[in-house]
């Protein structure tokens, strides 16, 4: 499934994705990042820190409709798997960001920013075995 | 307050996600698939995500505290060891395998698709898994073989 190259939408994207981490961490002082966000929205530390999480999470879920609002039209989601491998994936990818305390908004982003070098390594071993995964899928089993 | 600006963050953040193609499963696939149908986008939602990040924390963290919060909390563990690295190789596994990270997904939850929501569901499994896997783990008495 090809997809078309958008280096200006995205690198706007990306930026407004660091805007969003520079202003959580000059008001509320946390990262962010999804996992943290939404492993501590499960068990939050008080009352007032499941606020926060269910509104930043409220506003995340309002995105796609501002962009909607804008753009007219929803942000694509094409998912190029059968439903039970995306299920796995999801499972997978829960387990995986629990053990290793980070996605790649958590330590992609804003580790790499704060040139972390636990960040660093994390990033450099989720985006390998990535590359190395749709390899396998897409030329070693399905080629 | 904390409540609203929480809100707002969430929602740059989320248009963010929407206009850099994160949120979507087949762009991600197709950055890591450089020996097929390559899109290199993503290079440039890292990029751009990467540079803002770095330069407004290095104005943000000289402050003495965040502005509504008495401290900044920032991750105090430095080890990169097994747990870090193996949990991030499944995390990549996972994420070759459906196309969505955590951060992708949640801001795509509000498209209504039913398939972020089975996405999300699974995601939120794993997590629950990993951590009774990690109580279960915890050292107590040494088994015998």
């Amino acid at each position: 499934m090809e997809t078309e190259f958008t280096p200006i939408a995205s690198t706007v994207g990306g930026v407004l994705i660091g805007t969003a981490s520079v202003l959580l961490m000059l008001t509320l002082g946390r990262i962010m990042g999804a996992t943290g966000i939404l492993a501590g929205f499960f068990s939050p530390a008080s009352r007032d820190d499941f606020y926060w999480r269910a509104a930043i999470l409220a506003g995340m879920i309002t995105g796609p409709l501002v962009y909607l609002g804008l753009m007219g039209e929803m942000p694509a989601v094409e998912v190029p798997i059968s439903l039970p491998l995306l299920l796995i994936g999801g499972f997978i990818v829960g387990i995986g960001v629990t053990f290793g305390s980070g996605c790649t908004s958590g330590h992609g982003v804003c580790g790499m920013a704060r040139l972390s070098p636990r960040s660093i390594a994390a990033t450099a071993t989720f985006m390998v075995f990535t590359a190395a995964t749709v390899f396998v899928i897409r030329h070693v089993i399905g080629g | 307050m904390r409540i609203i600006i929480a809100y707002l963050i969430g929602i740059v953040f989320g248009v963010g996600i929407s206009l850099s193609g994160m949120a979507n499963p087949a762009k991600v696939i197709n950055f890591f698939d450089v020996a097929g149908t390559w899109d290199p986008s993503l290079i440039f939602v890292m990029g751009g995500a990467v540079i803002v990040t770095f330069l407004g924390y290095r104005f943000v963290l000289k402050r003495p505290m965040p502005i509504l919060d008495r401290r900044f909390l920032l991750p105090g563990s430095t080890a990169i060891d097994g747990k870090l690295l193996a949990g991030s190789a499944v995390f990549g596994i996972g994420w070759g395998i459906a196309g969505f990270c955590p951060g992708g997904a949640l801001p795509a939850l509000g498209t209504g698709r039913i398939e972020v929501i089975l996405f999300t569901a699974a995601l939120v499994a794993g997590i629950f898994t990993a951590r009774a896997l990690m109580h279960f783990r915890r050292p107590t008495v040494p088994t015998q073989a």
